[in-house]
């Protein structure tokens, strides 16, 4: 969004603005619609119209067959009284949270180690990338090979090589679950992750480093002073992409535990969607959608302010 | 578009200090910058170490499903599924297409792959164009409309998309979600188009209409040509987005003839006929991905751009 400003800001119009009225404005104009509007058209009828939609649904009653009914308030209300969706917000800020913690120390990791300049880590770099070429659908069908209670390959450790910690119902217990989503979800962004940190190691110039040397900085003082200041833009894009992501996520958990066992993965995405889809309740489900995007864009304008808005663009060099 | 992150960094400086060897040690252990002249052998060796953990990490799964999908059921079942041994086979590659019906989720993904990528390119690089010409107050308001929509999670609008499109009697069609999919992506198109366009030097924009060029000429015989790198970044970030989205499709689309390989793959995988055939699952998710990895190792540089789109979402 730093992108955004820098876009807007950065120049003059490249075209002379010509007189209201003139032919070669009315030409300009003409341009502009042409190029815009198949965008805009696209746009408007699946992102712009559907955000208004989603607020509008929140204060009815449908279920796409019977009539509308305006309820005002009445969906609000019930989300605010609604366990399911409380227990649905927990869930979802444990897995934003612990997304979080495990995502961002690796990534970082990860990221100033292929960063570096010797031939074979840009191998390493290149094969890192492959979780981010599988869907998540794919990613959620292997990892439930790879953790199946009795066939699968952790399963086969605990059998063979005698570690019996190994055979766990992964995907099925209450106490266990969630944290082993979050470590798929880590298989699959951390690499993403990893070249934004790759990318943002390689705008601190050399300079600085020489000059901590040369002050005889040690291993710890030269990345407490100069490697973290310099990569805080950087940790600022990487861990609003976390946070909005994990928020968001669906597809993988959907796949793999439906919200199961129980309630205990059941995050607000998945809340919102069984009831939309499954029990047809339009009205409480775009609720449940109007509060999971506003979470996500107020999360987003938060740490952007928090962290000085204008100089984003810095930590995504390279990027796009 | 910044190309900093494909370039390679300036060679270290030689380190000769003792003070210099620490610090290079601390680039080693630490932050994982071993490489440089001096470096401590130990630092260098433990970043080794750990990067290759990594790399066993991210290789572990792929390597146990690619071994699985080389199996049929019963050697699944009865053999180790961490080495070749027990007996190979090819049988669950030929199921995947006899018996699973994903032949025709290939077709359907690459339909709409293909199409999302056309759309998305060409919609986003002529707004693109004239959001950088900045001709009228339109293109500047169309801009910013535009951004808006980077905040905005594709979960959060899917129930007034699938009534709009049922509302469009376009429910379970691929040009619902065609059209859907190809809105989700061109908020980033369009940024990553802008930002290259506005790069093309003005002095360009200004020879050739001062030789008589009009809006149009200048699309197609300037943007357009200039343009070449960004379009193949562009198409890759669109077509990876295209080709795994899992929710667009599973929300509008219903029958068998209009199903694409992600939600494919899950119904596969989730049908009690072949919930329990592991390797056939296997299989059919190493086939989905076999034509993105060629691809990858083809076009490298600009996957690693076209992924980055995804940093601006």
């Amino acid at each position: 969004m730093a992108t955004v400003s820098t876009v807007l800001n950065r120049e003059r119009a490249p075209v002379p603005v010509p007189k209201p009225g003139s032919p070669r404005r009315r030409v300009l104009l003409l341009a502009d619609i042409v190029g815009l509007s198949p965008t805009l058209l696209l746009y408007g009828l699946f992102i712009v119209v559907p955000v208004v939609f989603a607020v509008f649904l929140s204060f009815t009653s449908w279920n796409v067959i019977g009539t509308l009914r305006w309820v005002g308030f009445a969906n609000w209300s019930r989300f605010f009284s609604d366990p399911g969706a409380h227990h649905a917000l927990l869930v979802t800020l444990e897995l934003v949270v612990f997304s979080w913690l495990v995502e961002t120390p690796l990534a970082m990791a990860l990221g100033l180690f292929i960063a570096g300049t010797q031939r074979y880590r840009s191998v390493y770099a290149a094969i890192y990338l492959l979780p981010l070429l599988l869907s998540t659908a794919g990613i959620a069908l292997m990892w439930e090979g790879v953790l199946s209670p009795e066939f699968g390959g952790l399963a086969w450790f605990s059998f063979h090589l005698k570690l019996s910690f190994l055979n766990q119902n992964w995907l099925g217990s209450p106490n266990l679950t969630l944290y082993v989503l979050v470590v798929i979800i880590a298989w699959q962004f951390v690499p993403f992750h990893a070249l934004i940190y790759q990318a943002g190691r390689r705008t601190i110039p050399n300079e600085l480093y020489e000059a901590a040397r040369i002050d005889g900085a040690t291993l710890a003082q030269t990345f407490r002073y100069v490697t973290l200041p310099q990569l805080r833009y950087t940790v600022v894009t990487s861990s609003m992409l976390i946070v909005v992501g994990s928020l968001t996520y669906f597809d993988i958990i959907f796949i793999l535990t439906q919200g199961g066992p129980g309630d205990t993965t059941r995050v607000l995405s998945l809340y919102m969607y069984d009831t939309g889809f499954l029990q047809t309740e339009f009205g409480y489900a775009s609720v449940l959608a109007v509060v999971l995007a506003v979470l996500g864009i107020a999360v987003a304008l938060l740490l952007i302010r928090a962290t000085g808005f204008g100089k984003m663009d810095s930590g995504r060099e390279g990027i796009s | 578009m910044s190309s900093t992150s494909l370039t390679p960094p300036a060679p270290e400086a030689v380190a000769s200090r003792p003070a210099a060897a620490r610090v290079a040690r601390a680039h080693g252990g630490r932050t994982g910058r071993a490489g440089a002249p001096g470096a401590s052998r130990v630092a260098r060796l433990i970043a080794f170490v750990l990067g290759t953990v990594w790399l066993v990490i991210v290789l572990l799964p792929i390597y146990y499903m690619a071994l699985a999908s080389f199996r049929t059921q019963g050697q699944y079942l009865t053999g180790n599924p961490w080495l070749p041994v027990g007996g190979l086979s090819l049988s669950s590659y030929s199921t995947v297409f006899s018996a699973t019906g994903l032949g025709t989720d290939f077709r359907n993904s690459a339909v709409l792959t293909l199409a999302s990528i056309v759309i998305v390119v060409l919609f986003s690089l002529g707004a693109a164009y004239r959001i950088v010409r900045r001709g009228s107050r339109f293109a500047a308001v169309s801009f910013r409309v535009i951004l808006f929509g980077l905040a905005v999670p594709v979960q959060a609008i899917i129930i007034p998309i699938f009534i709009i499109v049922v509302k469009m009697h376009l429910y379970d069609t691929l040009i619902a979600v065609i059209l859907a999919a190809s809105a989700s992506l061109i908020a980033v198109a369009v940024l990553l188009m802008v930002n290259y366009v506005r790069a093309i030097p003005r002095e360009l924009f200004d020879a050739m209409t001062v030789d008589g060029a009009g809006e149009w000429t200048l699309f197609t015989r300037l943007v357009w040509p200039m343009a070449r790198p960004v379009l193949a970044v562009v198409s890759i970030f669109a077509g990876l987005g295209a080709w795994n989205n899992f929710l667009i499709p599973l929300i509008l689309t219903q029958s068998n003839s209009n199903s694409v390989l992600p939600v494919g793959l899950y119904e596969v995988a989730s049908t009690s006929q072949y919930g329990i055939d592991v390797p056939v699952v296997m299989a059919a998710v190493m086939l989905s991905v076999l034509p993105l990895v060629l691809l990858y190792f083809g076009l490298r540089r600009q996957f690693v751009q076209g992924l980055g789109g995804l940093a601006i979402r």
